[in-house]
């Protein structure tokens, strides 16, 4: 099937141009086209899970292992930074998939605006988390590098009970190390997205995605809305979920 | 094959329309203020139950409307299903592993 529509194509190609120019010729048509680019980005996104899918099924565990080291580790957060952070994220989800209608509408200027709204508030986020990861130093709370388990031995500020026996409360660094790696590698995956968001700008600015085809603008939102859904689970996880114990 | 025009598949492409971006938006910040309201009360075992099932629900909708899988062909469908079915047999597998070795020891 597929070597025939090689076979017959370029006739069309270079004949007639009765169809649009970035249509490729290993493609039939435009549906094929994006259906292809589209399957192929679930696949890229499939292997996403498995790698943050290994470092929850950590989390999970260890979380088993040392229950109260983890349930400490957790009233460390600031739930009302992690609330906001997550509402900025459920924001430029919004914005994002408001990018990908515009592109389909073939409305520039509203998708250059809509993608500058995505970097912006991901750009918010980034701050936020930053700020974080500015408490967790300050307090110690820095697993290899600036660490003390004195707020598990004796309690902290706010949570007088957190008082663990000393080898117990050696192990929030497990909690604190998973913390990192798995908002760490989030953080990382918005640093990239941004980084091409950036790329998309110029290259919306030039009519890149509304004069030709938009199939980058819906892939980079199945990315963007990835990382939305890793963090609708970080959030809880990390945050949320040891609240009363 | 006989004509390029031919659509490659029996799926046709459709259009996400802002009503349905905005009526999801608005869902999942109402989810995000119900599981922060849900850590708030004593709820035992049941607070990371209800955390993690207000987590999929919102992971659901954003998969279904916001990365257009609702409106996806049958083979976008089927791939994400067997890479979500996949993930979860792989996490069950491992979790059953780390169960069942400490058995009765716990």
């Amino acid at each position: 099937m597929d070597s025939q529509a090689i076979a017959t194509h370029p006739e069309h190609a270079h004949g007639e141009h009765e169809h649009p120019p970035y249509l490729r010729h290993h493609f039939a048509t435009v549906e094929q086209q994006r259906e292809t680019a589209s399957f192929g980005m679930w696949l890229f996104l499939l292997t996403e899970i498995m790698f943050f899918g290994g470092m929850f099924a950590a989390y999970l565990i260890y979380r088993n292992w040392y229950y109260p080291a983890f349930v400490a580790g957790s009233h460390q957060l600031s739930i009302l930074l992690g609330t906001v952070n997550t509402a900025v994220l459920i924001c430029s989800s919004f914005t994002m998939a408001m990018g990908v209608y515009s592109a389909e509408m073939k409305r520039k200027g509203a998708l250059v605006m809509w993608l500058l709204l995505t970097i912006l508030l991901g750009t918010v986020f980034l701050g936020i988390k930053a700020d974080e990861y500015h408490e967790k130093w300050e307090k110690h709370h820095v697993p290899g590098l600036n660490f003390s388990a004195n707020d598990f031995v004796n309690g902290s500020k706010g949570y007088p009970d957190d008082k663990l026996a000393p080898d117990m409360a050696q192990k929030s660094q497990v909690y604190f190390s998973l913390y990192f790696a798995m908002t760490g590698m989030h953080a990382l995956h918005m640093i990239i997205g941004i980084s091409i968001l950036i790329v998309l700008v110029i290259r919306a600015r030039q009519g890149a995605y509304t004069e030709g085809h938009m199939t980058t603008i819906e892939n980079f939102g199945l990315y963007w809305h990835f990382v939305d859904i890793v963090w609708i689970f970080l959030f809880p996880l990390l945050y949320l979920i040891s609240r009363h114990q | 094959m006989s004509a390029p025009n031919e659509p490659a598949s029996d799926h046709v492409h459709t259009i996400v329309s802002p009503t349905v971006y905005a009526v999801i938006f608005g869902l999942l910040l109402l989810c995000t203020a119900l599981t922060v309201g849900a850590s708030y009360l004593e709820m035992g075992i049941f607070n990371p139950i209800v955390a993690l099932g207000i987590a999929v629900f919102k992971a659901v909708i954003v998969v279904l409307f916001f990365m257009h899988v609702k409106y996806s062909s049958k083979l976008t469908k089927l791939t994400v299903a067997a890479g979500f079915f996949t993930f979860i047999v792989l996490i069950t597998m491992t979790l059953t592993d780390y169960l069942s070795r400490a058995w009765g020891r716990w």
